[in-house]
């Protein structure tokens, strides 16, 4: 539901960056942390941007692997949920996490650094929700003139 | 006709962390600590906030109320006679699911933040889409009940990873349900490692002097990082 207000972000931004010209597409970042769902915000989008110089543009989401890195040890790893192998080496990767889960099968995710098991951890990648670029129709007239 | 390519490279929701920035410099220049509180929709978050708010001894308490609908939550507050003010969302699309910095700036000039040293925002009860939204706040906490099952943290991670404390609440009900506290605490550290766990029942009182003392040490956290 909040994708209603972040595709009205969307295209406030890409208006504003527009400079009145008419958009025909919006490339937006999305990382794998946010709880933004690609196909609501594209439905939205396509909402909010009727009426405005958006209306029609096509819409780009470009999803972003999360990736962490250890302030401590420095390791670096994805997150997200393994899928699960069977045999000893799971259980060790997965860790104390999922003894006390009493379920071998079910992957967590890990934001605790597996190599050290320290929780001072800092996002790498996966926290965006930017919007990269836009394409706009310029006037054939208009290469003549110095870019501003 | 021809199409050009406009570099951007800006956050989405920079609009909102301008505003919710603003709200920082008055929460600042007021010298009041704020917290935002999150939860699904019946965590306990009033009921816990009643039970704190009637005795936060020695610390001046104001409380944003925000719901789609109706002022039953801020009645509650009000009735401790504590500063509130309800914010209704429902002028949005069918209600918006969640405060914005602007919804909560709206609301500010109806607040005495200059005579309050804690304010809390209660937010609307989402699991989703209030992480999403910076409102000025110096902390954000989030009530997770235990009727609501101990898979909630890998469902709505975010929310989760956005809070650092999780206030783990109905406690008095364990007996009565087959839920797994390990099962819960493990799938928290899975997502958020680190983070301050509270086990709190808003019924017995069990727990609350520890939530109490955390809120109330706010303003004094939030002084010595300004």
């Amino acid at each position: 539901m909040h994708e209603l207000s972040i595709s009205s972000a969307v295209v406030d931004t890409a208006l504003r960056h527009a400079g009145g010209r008419r958009v025909t597409g919006v490339e937006v970042k999305v990382g794998a942390l946010r709880q933004v769902v690609p196909d609501s915000l594209a439905f939205y989008f396509e909402i909010v941007s009727r009426g405005t110089d958006c209306e029609g543009a096509e819409l780009e989401l470009d999803v972003i692997a999360a990736w962490m890195r250890c302030a401590t040890c420095g390791h670096a790893w994805d997150p997200s949920p393994q899928p699960v192998e069977s045999g000893a080496s799971t259980a060790a990767r997965l860790g104390s996490a999922s003894e006390a889960h009493g379920d071998p099968a079910l992957a967590l995710p890990a934001f605790r650094c597996p190599a050290c098991e320290r929780a001072d951890v800092e996002t790498v990648r996966g926290d965006e929700l930017e919007v990269e670029s836009i394409e706009v129709e310029n006037a054939e007239e208009e290469q003549c003139i110095a870019p501003r | 006709m021809h199409r050009t390519k406009v570099k951007v490279a800006v956050d989405a929701l920079d609009a909102n962390q301008t505003i919710a920035n603003a709200n920082r410099h008055d929460f600042d220049h007021a010298g009041v600590a704020v917290v935002n509180l999150m939860s699904a929709p019946g965590a306990g978050k009033t009921t816990l906030l009643e039970r704190v708010l009637a005795s936060l001894d020695g610390v001046r308490a104001g409380v944003l109320e925000g719901d789609v609908q109706g002022s039953m939550d801020a009645d509650r507050i009000a009735a401790l006679h504590v500063p509130v003010v309800q914010l209704n969302t429902e002028s949005g699309f069918g209600g918006e699911c969640h405060l914005d910095a602007n919804m909560v700036r709206s609301a500010l000039e109806d607040l005495p933040l200059s005579e309050l040293d804690l304010l809390v925002i209660e937010n609307v009860g989402n699991l989703v889409c209030p992480a999403e939204f910076r409102v000025g706040e110096d902390a954000r906490i989030m009530v997770s009940s235990v009727t609501e099952g101990e898979d909630k943290p890998l469902k709505y991670p975010l929310m989760f990873r956005a809070c650092e404390l999780v206030v783990v609440n109905k406690i008095d009900l364990l007996p009565h349900l087959d839920f797994n506290l390990g099962r819960l605490l493990a799938n928290v550290d899975a997502v958020n490692p680190g983070a301050r766990v509270m086990l709190t029942s808003a019924r017995t009182g069990e727990g609350v002097d520890e939530l109490r003392e955390w809120l109330a040490s706010i303003p004094d956290r939030a002084r010595a990082t300004a």
